[in-house]
């Protein structure tokens, strides 16, 4: 069990993976057509764009509120499907939209993380939960950084409902974990299209799932 | 804390956790969900198109007619939509034949909005958007080029176009390229009639056909 959320051996292992938001073999078309399409697109092509983004809107909404919370999710929302617009003519309509489109949204979401750690800057805009922290401090677990960690802020903000504690351990997990828990419960996406979101084998998308509800139900259920 | 949580659950089952991140987002009701995403789709669509992302925009354009749909690529107007066509289904022969990347932009189309506008409102008798023709097929283009030069208030003979079009006996053919037209009102064939003066066919219906003859004043009003 990872104890740094943010590890260099996590995040070094996502950096090895293709950074393009082209289609996974998997996601993408069934059976690969040869050439280049023609710039009348056949009869086999992905749906009106707009259509395709009125379609997933609020599903990427709410898996990019859940992975990096509301200040960062619009910025996540346009980039998500910005790249999304770019790859778009060579989709096939058989492609699993909906998985495709949060893959990459999963992707927006770790750069969201990265330049996080890299900043040090607050993992999540809901103020500071101060017996959460300390419970977790004694537990042995990472203690949440807070950059506007002043001190005074903590204490005094009102206990948050059990929700935001939820979600904000949820945040705090590593990336593999964190990803794979969110693609499941807020993406709805089965074990299969996980792994191809993460990068990963399927056995490999279960095992952080469970790792993932494990850390959590340590953290928020004593 | 969480002792007096409803939610919290006990003996720590899996299956409540998993619940709870089901159906727990923070702070975010449906209702929320739905308008912010929708805000941030709008944004995002109008800045597509403002970044030259898009290869069509549209718009719903208002009219006396009801709610037309104007699509436009890079080149110009490509599509004028009459209400009956479900946007749905117009833009999904777009996607087919020109590009899946369209997004809905009034921005985009607004000098078309304000033409139909002026043109709806008789403050306007020629139409200064430029066009695209690549839905027209060469011989329709030939038809349609000829009917694009029938000045405001003017008519000509399905005969008479498709000489023009130089298809001397093509009146039938003719008559098909207009009924094809897939930029209606602002292609005025409208102005097409037949060889005697009856009204011949509208794609958009006779109706729409006798009100536009009558806005430009190339028809008596018809009295009530």
């Amino acid at each position: 069990m990872p104890v740094n959320p943010r590890g260099l051996t996590t995040t070094s292992r996502f950096r090895a993976q293709p950074r393009s938001t082209a289609v996974s073999p998997k996601l993408a078309a069934q059976s690969p057509r040869s050439g280049p399409r023609a710039s009348v697109a056949g009869p086999a092509g992905p749906p009106p764009f707009q259509c395709f983004l009125d379609a997933h809107r609020e599903d990427v909404w709410r898996f990019l509120v859940a992975s990096v919370g509301r200040e960062d999710a619009d910025d996540c929302f346009q980039e998500t499907f910005i790249a999304a617009l770019r790859a778009y003519p060579r989709l096939r309509v058989d492609s699993n939209l909906r998985a495709w489109v949060l893959t990459i949204a999963h992707r927006k979401a770790l750069d969201v993380y990265r330049g996080r750690a890299r900043w040090a800057l607050p993992v999540a805009e809901i103020a500071a939960v101060a017996d959460g922290a300390a419970g977790q401090a004694a537990r042995g677990m990472p203690t949440r950084r807070r950059g506007n960690a002043s001190g005074d802020g903590e204490g005094s903000s009102s206990v948050p409902a059990r929700d935001e504690t939820l979600w904000e351990a949820v945040h705090e997990l590593p990336d593999r974990q964190r990803s794979a828990v969110v693609l499941r419960f807020v993406g709805d996406l089965p074990h299969r299209d996980i792994a191809a979101a993460i990068g990963c084998s399927e056995e490999a998308a279960r095992r952080s799932l469970h790792e993932g509800l494990t850390t959590l139900r340590r953290e928020v259920t004593t | 804390m969480s002792d007096n949580h409803p939610h919290t659950p006990r003996g720590s089952g899996v299956s409540t956790l998993e619940r709870e991140l089901r159906y727990s987002l923070p702070a975010v009701d449906p209702e929320d969900v739905r308008a912010r995403a929708a805000d941030a789709a709008a944004r995002l669509s109008e800045r597509i198109a403002s970044d030259g992302l898009a290869d069509i925009s549209y718009a719903p354009v208002d009219s006396p007619f009801g709610t037309l749909h104007a699509a436009m690529t890079r080149r110009g107007l490509v599509r004028l939509a009459f209400p009956e066509e479900s946007v749905e289904s117009v833009l999904e022969a777009l996607a087919r034949q020109l590009s899946p990347r369209i997004v809905e932009s009034p921005a985009s189309l607004d000098p078309v909005k304000r033409e139909l506008d002026e043109y709806f409102a008789g403050r306007r008798r020629t139409f200064e958007v430029k066009l695209d023709w690549a839905l027209i097929a060469p011989f329709g283009r030939r038809v349609l080029r000829m009917t694009a030069a029938i000045p405001y208030g003017g008519h000509l003979s399905y005969a008479e176009v498709a000489a023009e079009a130089g298809s001397p006996r093509g009146a039938r053919a003719a008559g098909n390229a207009l009924g094809a037209n897939p930029i209606p009102i602002v292609i005025p064939c409208h102005r097409v009639l037949r060889s005697g003066g009856a009204l011949g066919g509208y794609g958009g219906g006779l109706d729409r056909k006798r009100y536009l003859l009558e806005l430009e004043g190339a028809l008596a009003p018809r009295l009530r």
